[in-house]
């Protein structure tokens, strides 16, 4: 079985902050880490290839920067890892972003799986997986919460949606997007990680996946961002000290009706 | 004239209240364009009454395809439909919500149809002069408000969260056309349905609720997290989690609040025992309400925070269950 994941790289949130004066992303230099997320689309990746035979190949498009993510992805049990970086990708959207690494899984071929992360922490659109499905023609299985069976030409799985958790059965190959639910992940090894400094990242450029220009980076991007405004946080919070019993019962009766006024308690019905 | 459309969906039959919320932000926007709105249903059957539901929320039109194999959602058998249905219709927004069906549906049909989209729009709006879409969404964790357009493709494109719009006035004397539509057949679907197996606990998604009730670290051990429970069952509200609590199997991944878990909007979020990192406010920015236990005056999650209790939880819940309840028998 041969798998790939798509794995991206993110900036660590708690180092995101937002400049009070021009209202933009303050990003420092070395905050950046491969997406949580997908730490888990990674470890489904590799129990299927440890329990089928096969191996994983990890393709990112992104900065230089990205290499350290697929080294990561490789220390952990990755056999191949592909970096595609090339100026005329830089501003893609989803739309561009899922073409981009279209092409890049076509040239790699022969696959009977890509898997996903359910979203990015960045941009936390969740898109890019359906995108690569829809211009690979690909079934579809979003929020993969368990893989119960595979076998070479199908699958079946659990989703977790809003009522629970569907059973579906796919056809290969597929791509799957996997949350946090389907297992926990590894960790590199020190083994992997001196596998990881010997091997070599291969790096593709637009020319390399033959992608049509009119599809990538910024003019390949049916979206624009147009405007970006840090939401002022305009909640005074009213605080109660809870010391001692008569403290406490007053600060809880003053939260009781409070939360009546906005009708926020739950409803009584009579009879 | 292109019309705006809004995907409906769908439960055992029965249309969910997303599909409502929908056509409220759809009629603005059809209003300000003079423009059609159509609601989008594709269902195994539907219910007496439920287009008529429609109507009084607001569609003009209503495209209706009924087949047994919509009972539960594939992309495909859905994409099947709508991709023909886009293209000879060709209207100019398409909104559906930011659930598991629209966050897997629309990215899809957006490729399909060489369009953008934007997800989880926390406003929408018409901009003058050029009629353009205006998607308003929360990005990096909720740190900052993205305005997106897209200005040279149609259809537009945009999903938005349940329960992130109030619902529009009902009036039982609207109409709407219905057209039905043909279900194209789709030769094979990569993706069959085997069942739905329920959630344990029988709970409706946090994402869904009016109220969560989140616990973290400070319930301190598992058996304590009953206190959450009791509170959230005696508010009618569901039970969040922080990371901390989840890791520790206080609570499943489904109730997790935060960056790793769920994005919650609900009414009212009570968080007890959380100190508020980073990562588990981006869950939570978009709440109407916050409410705080915590016996630390300096954490974090008071920036947040509307009101806040400070003290000992475990002081503090008893006597907030003991006047809840005490409220309820006097009415
Ligand atoms: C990539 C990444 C993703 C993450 N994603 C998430 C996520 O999705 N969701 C999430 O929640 N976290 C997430 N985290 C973890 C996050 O950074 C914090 O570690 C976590 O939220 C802390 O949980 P907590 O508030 O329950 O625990 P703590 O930070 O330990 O807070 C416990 C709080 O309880 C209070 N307390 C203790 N005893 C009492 C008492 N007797 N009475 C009243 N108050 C008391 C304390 O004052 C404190 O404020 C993520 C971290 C990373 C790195
Ligand atoms: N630039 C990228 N390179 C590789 N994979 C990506 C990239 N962007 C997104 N992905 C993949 O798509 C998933 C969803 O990302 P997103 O749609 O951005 O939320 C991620 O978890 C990754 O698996």
């Amino acid at each position: 079985m041969h798998i790939i994941v798509p794995i991206k790289q993110v900036p660590q949130s708690s180092d995101v902050k937002m400049d009070p004066v021009t209202g933009t992303m303050i990003r420092s230099g070395r905050s950046s880490t491969l997406n949580p997320l997908d730490l888990y689309a990674l470890e489904a990746a590799f129990r299927l290839t440890e329990a089928h035979g096969g191996s994983v190949t990890v393709v990112t498009m992104g900065p230089d920067s990205a290499a350290n993510i697929l080294k990561e992805a490789l220390s952990m049990g990755a056999e191949r890892a592909i970096h595609l970086t090339d100026r005329p990708f830089g501003g893609s959207d989803t739309y561009a972003t899922s073409y981009v690494l279209s092409r890049a899984i076509e040239k790699i071929g022969s696959y009977d799986l890509v898997i996903t992360g359910e979203r990015a922490t960045d941009g936390d659109t969740a898109q890019v997986g359906p995108g690569i499905a829809a211009w690979l023609d690909l079934g579809l299985v979003t929020y993969v919460s368990s893989i119960e069976e595979a076998t070479s030409t199908h699958l079946v799985a659990e989703r977790l949606v809003e009522e629970g958790y569907q059973r579906v059965q796919v056809a290969l190959p597929a791509l799957l997007t996997v949350v946090k639910e389907i297992a926990i992940p590894r960790l590199p090894t020190l083994k992997g990680k001196k596998r990881a400094m010997a091997s070599t990242i291969e790096r593709w450029d637009a020319e390399a996946i033959e992608a049509d220009r009119s599809r990538i980076g910024l003019k390949g991007s049916p979206t624009r961002v147009v405007k970006i405004e840090t939401p002022k946080v305009a909640r005074s919070c009213t605080i109660y000290h809870a010391d001692g019993d008569e403290a406490t019962l007053a600060a809880v009766d003053h939260l009781i009706d409070l939360l009546e006024e906005q009708q926020l308690l739950k409803e009584v019905h009579h009879g | 004239m292109a019309e705006v459309w809004t995907i409906a969906e769908t439960h055992n039959g029965s249309l969910k209240e997303v599909s409502f919320e929908l056509l409220a932000r759809g009629r603005a926007l059809a209003d300000e364009l003079e423009v059609p709105l159509a609601s989008v249903v594709l269902a195994s059957h539907t219910r007496e009454g439920e287009l008529e539901r429609l109507a009084a929320y607001g569609a003009d039109i209503i495209y209706v395809a009924e087949d047994e194999r919509f009972a539960s959602f594939t992309v495909h058998s859905h994409a099947a439909v709508l991709l023909p249905l886009v293209r000879d219709h060709g209207p100019q927004i398409i909104l559906a919500a930011a659930t598991t069906t629209g966050r897997t549906l629309l990215p899809y049909l957006a490729v399909k149809l060489g369009c953008g989209l934007t997800a989880d729009c926390t406003s929408l709006a018409i901009e003058e002069g050029t009629g353009n879409l205006l998607q308003i969404r929360p990005a990096i964790g909720g740190n900052i408000m993205a305005t997106i357009k897209s200005p040279d493709h149609r259809p537009q494109m945009a999903t938005s969260r349940p329960r992130s719009t109030p619902l529009g006035n009902m009036d039982t004397t609207r109409r709407a056309t219905v057209i039905r539509v043909d279900p194209p057949s789709l030769s094979t679907d990569p993706v069959e349905v085997l069942g739905v197996r329920p959630f344990r606990d029988q709970q409706t998604s946090i994402e869904d609720a009016r109220t969560v009730v989140s616990g973290g670290k400070g319930l301190k051990k598992r058996e304590n997290f009953t206190l959450i429970e009791q509170l959230a069952t005696a508010l009618g509200g569901e039970v969040g989690a922080s990371r901390d609590a989840v890791d520790r199997g206080w609570a499943t991944y489904p109730h997790q609040v935060g960056l790793s878990g769920k994005t919650i909007s609900p009414e009212l979020y009570i968080a007890i025992g959380i100190s508020g990192a980073i990562q588990h406010l981006a869950g939570i920015k978009t709440a109407k309400r916050i409410v705080v236990i915590n016996n630390d005056d300096e954490a974090n999650i008071l920036d947040i925070a509307d009101v806040a209790i400070i003290g000992d939880l475990f002081a503090i819940i008893p006597v907030l269950l003991r006047r809840l309840n005490e409220r309820r028998k006097t009415q």
